[in-house]
Order: structure tokens, then sequence, then C-alpha cells
């Protein structure tokens, strides 16, 4: 009886997530911070799954952060993404995938305020005739990409090079997984698991032979805040609420945080740092960071990419602790190398918190 | 209904958002910046729904509405289905163009915030880009950080970007038709105008204070008053 019952509770938060066919959109935090993630997701879908992910250099911002941080008004906001639909619709795609978390949040508030507000729908269709020109039709699915390697997982794992296992102890990996606020948080129903227990990381990191960590602050925002971030004086915001995230999960030892919101993993690798130039204090073993990834890193890392064409010399905590323990191979020389194999020079090492 | 309440009923959020608050205090139990600021979201819901036009005034002009970081962690929790985080962005929207922004610190960094978001979506096609996202403006970057910047082309080349190239990829080039229509929606949907009331006040402001427009930015971009926090 308890059982069914959670079945039925469960299945209201399946959502449905297409096999192919995808018009794709960037983030411009994953761009900015975490380039590399975008091109292994194409290649993973692409070139290991022959799946068809269209995307068209037209496309733009879709104002998210302008938007969550006051600068732009709604209506603003709802053009940029009446335009994205159109480029779609010009191209012949139905189904929607966007890289980022903020995007995701924010198509799923627009489709569903036009839902309520069938008035808002046509005054936008009439300003994006009057600006752009252009006509849309609404996605049939929208899709996180986070939903996509979550869907491909099992695929993935079978094609596996590397297991979140320890190959020194056998034992699976102790996984911290973080969902971006906006993924789930004001539509449940829209994210894999909904917004209490999202499945969508969880479920990479069981396929892929890792453990998750359940502890307190789990769903405690990363600490972006946008504005609060955004301007200099605010960003004691979003350092505490980072550093609340790390104390809350340490004493559970994780040997890594995966995210799938672009701007999570920046706040927290970058803010470790921080905390050890302020407080001497790390959160990892011996002096190292928790190392934080993506989803598309970790896929990668899984699928046997070199670390460093999947850009993990571009965070700030090292990652070799954790590539050691998944027993990858990787050339440490590599690591500070340009385009064409020329050494470009090493960042400078921090204070306390040790690196590679 | 008094002309605040009724311009607040005119958008979308708000309508979406404000229900009827039963003072319960969830959206406080879960918000972040409640923890953080002297914020109470609780306190605010039930301050606009008592359709009290001074009240509203004063908030508008309060450092309150700006403490939100629009998580919107309250908007799962709220037992009444309403959203905290809408009804402060309906409060924040209204509160630039009403011009009551200038009359808090939290508020004036608006001016900041607006100047970099256009100029980065106008000119470049993104909300952040890696050429006029600066190390001196951001130390948290990290050693790391100033080696990128230090190195840009190379590292992005590198990872496979095609930082400011023709065609599709990860920080292409946006070609200039794609711009010029984020400008026309720009026009169109109220974000210039928008930027003219934060303009012309913000100017106001350095004026009085005797401060060039890069003196006035910068001083509100780095400066935090006593009082705000728990």
């Amino acid at each position: 009886m308890i059982y069914e019952g959670k079945k039925r509770i469960w299945s209201e938060y399946q959502k449905e997530i297409p096999e192919d066919n995808y018009f794709y959109v960037r983030s411009c935090i994953r761009q900015n911070f975490f380039p590399a993630s975008e091109k292994t997701f194409l290649d993973i879908v692409r070139n290991r799954l022959g799946k068809d992910f269209f995307e068209t250099q037209h496309h733009t911002t879709c104002g998210g952060i302008a938007y969550h941080s006051d600068a732009i008004p709604q209506e603003t906001v709802m053009t940029i993404i009446a335009r994205q639909f159109a480029l779609m619709t010009e191209a012949g795609y139905k189904n929607y995938a966007c890289s980022c978390i903020t995007s995701f949040g924010l198509y799923t508030e627009t489709m569903e305020t036009w839902k309520l507000f069938p008035e808002l729908e046509a005054k936008i269709r009439e300003i994006l005739w009057k600006t752009c020109h252009k006509e849309f039709r609404i996605p049939e699915n929208l899709a996180h990409a986070s939903d996509i390697i979550y869907k491909f997982r099992n695929m993935i794992a079978e094609k596996a090079a590397y297991r979140l296992v320890n190959v020194k102890t056998g034992k699976p990996l102790r996984v911290v997984e973080h969902i971006g606020c906006h993924y789930a948080k004001m539509f449940p129903s829209r994210g894999v698991g909904g917004a209490e227990y999202p499945y969508v990381l969880a479920g990479m990191i069981e396929s892929w032979g890792g453990e998750v960590i359940d502890y307190p602050e789990r769903r405690h925002c990363c600490g972006f805040g946008f504005r609060q971030y955004l301007v200099k004086a605010n960003r004691g915001y979003s350092l505490s609420n980072t550093h609340k995230k790390f104390e809350s999960m340490a004493p559970f030892k994780p040997d890594m945080i995966i995210t799938n919101c672009p701007g999570c993993p920046y706040f927290m690798d970058r803010w470790q740092y921080v905390i050890s130039e302020l407080e001497g204090k790390t959160y990892g073993e011996n002096g190292y960071g928790i190392p934080v990834f993506t989803y598309e890193e970790v896929a990668g890392l899984v699928l046997g990419y070199d670390p460093w064409d999947l850009g993990l010399q571009m965070h700030q905590v090292a990652v070799e602790p954790l590539l050691d323990k998944m027993g990858i191979k990787y050339d440490p020389a590599k690591k500070y190398l340009g385009e064409n194999g020329k050494y470009i020079g090493k960042p400078q090492m921090p204070r306390f918190i040790k690196c590679c | 209904m008094g002309k605040l309440y009724e311009k607040l009923m005119q958008d979308y959020r708000f309508k979406e958002g404000m229900k009827a608050c039963i003072n319960c205090g969830t959206c406080t139990a879960i918000c972040p910046a409640a923890e953080f600021y002297k914020y109470d979201p609780r306190s605010i819901v039930d301050m606009v729904q008592s359709r009290d036009e001074e009240a509203i005034e004063k908030l508008l002009k309060s450092e309150t509405i700006w403490y939100c970081g629009e998580c919107m962690s309250c908007v799962t929790r709220c037992p009444r289905k309403n959203a905290p985080g809408l009804i402060v962005m309906a409060l924040r929207s209204l509160s630039i163009d009403e011009g009551y922004f200038i009359h808090s610190e939290k508020g004036r960094q608006q001016y900041v915030i607006n100047k970099e978001m256009y100029s980065n979506i106008l000119n470049y096609g993104y909300c952040v880009y890696p050429r006029t996202f600066k190390y001196e403006d951001h130390p948290e970057y990290g050693t790391t950080g100033q080696w990128i910047e230090q190195n840009l082309d190379e590292i992005h080349k590198r990872v496979g970007s095609n930082l400011d190239g023709d065609g599709p990829g990860i920080l292409r080039k946006i070609p200039d038709e794609d711009l010029m229509q984020l400008r026309n929606i720009f026009e169109q949907t109220g974000a210039f105008k928008r930027m003219d009331t934060l303009k012309r006040l913000s100017k106001e402001r350095a004026d009085s204070l005797g401060l060039t427009e890069e003196e006035y930015s910068e001083q509100i971009f780095n400066t935090i008053s006593e009082g705000h926090f728990n």
C-alpha cells in the first residue's frame, strides 16, 4: 500500500525527455567558466550516442542574469525568449534543450505565465514581429541538458572507461550532488524528481558507481544571488551561503561535488579558495579542497576523455586527487599547455589551499 | 485601490505570486537572505497585502527589497502558493521605475548592475563576456582566474571555444543583425526607459555629492554601510 502510494507520488515527478532531435542553446556562464563542458556535451550526444543536436550562431543570451538582477523588464526577457523559440521554429525543431539552469527556469516560467495569461503571449508575439519580424511555436518539450545526460546515463555507464569508484579501496566514491535552484524549486514537476528529491544528478552518480551523500544543507542555494554577487559590496552574501554548505557537508567527507547549474560549480570552486585565504581552512583531504565538477565533466571522465580536454585546468580547486582515486591516467605536464602544445605558464600557488 | 498597489497589480509576477499570505513565516525560515541580512520576506508579503499605500512607498524606498537573492526557495515551500520572490521582483521593478531606488544604498547599486548587463548584452549578446569580466573586479576568480585572464585566447582555443569567431560554438561572435534585434527588443519593451531613469537619478545624486560618473559608480560598487546584517 505504502509502496503503491509512493509510486503514485513519484510518477508526478517523472518528466518526458525526448530521445532525439533537439535545438540546443548555450549558457553565458558555462561558456565563460566551463567552456569545454558544452563541447563535451555535444560530443557525447552527437558522436557517442548518435543524436541530432542543432545549434545556430544566431541565438543569444536569454537575458536571465539581467532579468534576475532586475536590470531588464519581464517583457524584455520574454521577447528575447520568444526570439530564441522563433530560431527553433525556423530550424524545424520541436524539442528545446538548454545548457543553463537560470534559462531553464525562465523558459519554464515564461511558458507557464503565457498559459495563465494568454493576452501576454499575444502581446509578446506582436512585439517580436515588430522588432525582429519573427514568429514562433512554443517548444513541445523543454529539457535541461542534464535531463538528457540523465536519460542516457546507463548507455554512458555501458561505455565507461572509469567508474566513480576508488580504485585503491574498491569502494564507491562519496558524492555531493548540488542542483541549481531554478531547476525545480519554482516548478517542481518540470525537473526529474521534483524539488525535494531531485534525481537528475543522483541517477547519474548511482549509474556510474558512486554513492550519493545526504547532508543537512543539501538543498541550500550555492549563494549566487544575482545582484548579491554582481556587486562587489554584496559578495559576502554569496560567500556566506557557500560557507554554510561546506560546513554542513564537510563531516560527511565527500570525494567530489557534481552540479547541474553553470554558476554553482564556479561559486563552490572559487569560494573554497577565498575561505582558505581568509581563514586558512580547507575542506578536502590533506590540505586540498573538495573538487567541484559540472555533470558534463563527470560524464567525460567516466567516458575516458582527457582531463585537460575537459578544461579541468580552469578550476581553482585541484582535481588531481579525484583523478587519482578514479585511477584516471593523465599527464600532469600537459595541464598548462596552450593550443599547439605551447607552455603558457601556470597560475600562482594560493597561500593555503593545496593545488597541483 | 491606491496608485502603487494598482501598479503592482499590473505586473504579471505580482498577479502570479500574491495570493493570500497566512503569515506562517515558512518563506523566512527557508530564505538564504533572511539568515544573512535583516530580511523577512513574510513581513514584506504581509505589508503588501495590506494595500497600505504609505507602507508600500516606504518599502519601495527601503533597503529591504534589495536583500533577496531570487533563488526562489520560498516558492517551493509556501503552503498557500504565494511566491515572495516574484513579489520582490515586482517591487524592485516598481521601485526603479518610480525612482524610489535612489533612496537606499542597495537600490542605488542597480545603476552599476544595469550598466554592466546592458553593455554585455547589447555589445556582445551575452550576460557575461570574458573580455569584460575582470580579475581586478573579481579577486575571488582566484589565481587560476588571473592565469585565465592573462592567457584568455590561448586557453579558450585549447579547450575548444570559438571565442569571437564566426559560425556557431562557444563564445562565438554574435552577428550584428542579431545584436540589432536585441536592441530593438530593448527599445520596444521599456528596457532603455528603465536605464534612462537609473541614469538620470544617479547623475543627479553624483552631482549633489560632487562626484564624477566614474567615481560614483566605483563608490556604489564597493561601499557597504553597517546595519544590513543579522
